[in-house]
């Protein structure tokens, strides 16, 4: 389903993602791990035709983001790692974007939204602008909107990032029910190493632009004679804290704050 | 179809739930029909051009929705810092189709702020020669305002961010706004202050929109048109071709 080889990317003369190689087959759930920085964001917007590669093969259900782009834009949702709601639509008016956007049929579309919207708990605040949520509340309504069109394939970049332990687990049965009924393949980032463990069939680590390791869960902690996913992941990418990116967005969106209100 | 109807939709609803966005931007066209109208009224008279409101009332229209759809165009940018824009992006559309939907839905409120302007400048004393021109004008008006919203979502489609924004403020839209025959004639001018003022796409909406409201348009009311709708094709073709060249 998704195959890359080789894959590199550079900014400028910065390598962000360096030769990397990696194959996920349908139905699979796979985990790509690394710490702050390592390349996994870089990776899924290539995989997803919002960057282009420097070098290097990439396919997606059988076709070529840098290529044929709408046919892999059909192919798969995503929750990106940053806010990527429309604040002044409310709830209802975020998903029915999407559905139209993806052509779901209407009748299709209006009963998928209700039932995911029913799921992550938003049913009843579907009419309220997105820009009075909380930030867990727009990550469960950006995590409903990515599985309105029922994907192929499902990138979810840091999906569960401030959410609670309950919200968390409730999210990822609701994924590992499509990805059992609709053969779905789940491709996600976190930094819950117990999350990893438990969710993925397959996990690649990656740390400063390369894969270090892939395997199954059991197959790392084997390698690292670590009992623990955390631990192996630790034993494997060092104990070094890696700088927290601040990136222009999140400045500017600082800057718009303060300058509002 | 349904794609451009719920871009369209989205900028309308964007525009009717942000009225401080919509008061704020009257204030500059009431201000400069006031000023100048009544300011320079007198002289205008004395040196033969008649009323002067008259004259200036379809150049603050054209004003108001040059700011509008430009301000509209250029809202991709915030898209862009706040994440919205991603998703269209990978959405399995038409990067054209984006581009249609974005202009027509800015090019709506622009006109709708133009229709205000409108207003404001009946309430200040400005009388139309003929209202049966009035279809006719709302051409105008339509042709301005996707022009504009079209050119703006172009440029911000390679902007990365507020800063380019101001540099378009006064290097491109003062210029447009002071060298079109808004404020005075084109009638007599320096030849230099002449062909700049022929090269602005502005001019050709102002003196659409002034022909078609108190009559004496200077380049003709088809080449207004003709020009005016020729670049906005163009302007829409390169557009979506920078439009899918972004990358975040
Ligand atoms: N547009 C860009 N220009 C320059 N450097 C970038 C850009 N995007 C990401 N990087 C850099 O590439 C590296 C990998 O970033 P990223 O893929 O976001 O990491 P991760 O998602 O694993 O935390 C970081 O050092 C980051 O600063
Ligand atoms: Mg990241």
């Amino acid at each position: 389903m998704i195959k890359v080889e080789n894959l590199t990317k550079k900014f400028g003369d910065f390598t962000a993602v360096d030769k990397i190689s990696f194959s996920v087959s349908q139905g699979e759930i796979f985990a790509f791990l690394g710490p702050n920085g390592a390349g996994k964001t870089t990776t899924i917007k290539i995989l997803t035709t919002l960057l282009k590669p420097t070098s290097g093969r990439v396919m997606i259900n059988g076709n070529d983001p840098a290529k044929e782009q709408n046919a892999v834009r059909r192919s798969f949702g995503i929750v990106f790692q940053d806010p990527s709601l429309d604040d002044e639509l409310t709830t209802w008016e975020n998903m029915e974007l999407h559905g139209v956007l993806y052509g779901v049929p209407k009748p299709t579309r209006r009963k998928r939204i209700e039932e995911l919207l029913k799921f992550v708990e938003l049913w009843d605040r579907k009419n309220d602008l997105v820009k009075n949520f909380s930030g867990g509340m727009k990550r469960r309504l950006e995590v409903a909107r990515g599985l309105v069109h029922h994907p192929k394939i499902l990138f979810l970049d840091e999906p569960t990032l401030g959410l609670d332990p309950q919200t968390r687990n409730h999210i990822w049965s609701y994924i590992q029910n499509l990805n059992t009924t609709e053969k779905m393949t789940v491709f996600f980032t976190t930094h819950y190493m117990e999350e990893a463990e438990r969710i993925a069939q397959k996990i690649a680590i990656i740390d400063h632009g390369q894969i270090i390791v892939q395997g199954t869960p059991a197959e790392l902690k084997q390698q690292t004679k670590t009992n623990s996913l955390e631990e192996a992941f630790l034993a494997l990418t060092g104990k070094t804290i890696r700088p927290e990116e601040v990136n222009a967005a999140d400045r500017m969106r600082m800057r718009h704050r303060v300058f509002h209100h | 179809m349904q794609i451009i109807y719920i871009l369209w939709l989205r900028q309308i609803k964007r525009y009717f739930r942000s009225r401080s966005r919509i008061m704020g931007s009257l204030g500059q066209p009431l201000l400069l029909l006031l000023a100048l109208g009544y300011g320079f009224g007198p002289i205008y008279q004395k040196a033969g051009g008649g009323n002067y409101i008259q004259f200036l009332a379809p150049g603050i229209i054209s004003m108001g929705i040059l700011f509008t759809a430009v301000f509209s165009g250029i809202e991709i940018i915030w898209d862009k810092q706040f994440g919205f824009l991603k998703e269209t992006l990978v959405a399995p559309v038409s990067r054209l189709k984006i581009m249609v939907g974005r202009t027509l839905g800015g090019g709506t409120v622009a006109i709708l702020q133009g229709l205000i302007v409108l207003l404001i400048s009946l309430i200040v004393g400005f009388r139309p020669e003929n209202i049966y021109f009035l279809p006719l004008t709302l051409v105008f008006m339509a042709l301005i305002a996707l022009f504009f919203t079209a050119l703006g979502t172009a440029i911000a489609s390679v902007l990365e961010d507020m800063q380019g924004f101001q540099r378009i403020m006064n290097f491109l839209l003062m210029p447009l706004f002071f060298l079109s025959g808004a404020l005075f004639p084109l009638q007599g001018l320096p030849k230099a202050v002449m062909a700049i003022a022929s090269v602005n796409p502005l001019s050709y909406g102002v003196d659409g929109l002034r022909g078609t409201l108190i009559g004496g348009a200077h380049f003709g009311l088809l080449t207004d048109f003709s020009v005016l709708g020729l670049l906005t094709v163009i302007v829409l073709v390169i557009g979506s071709f920078l439009f899918s060249k972004i990358e975040i």
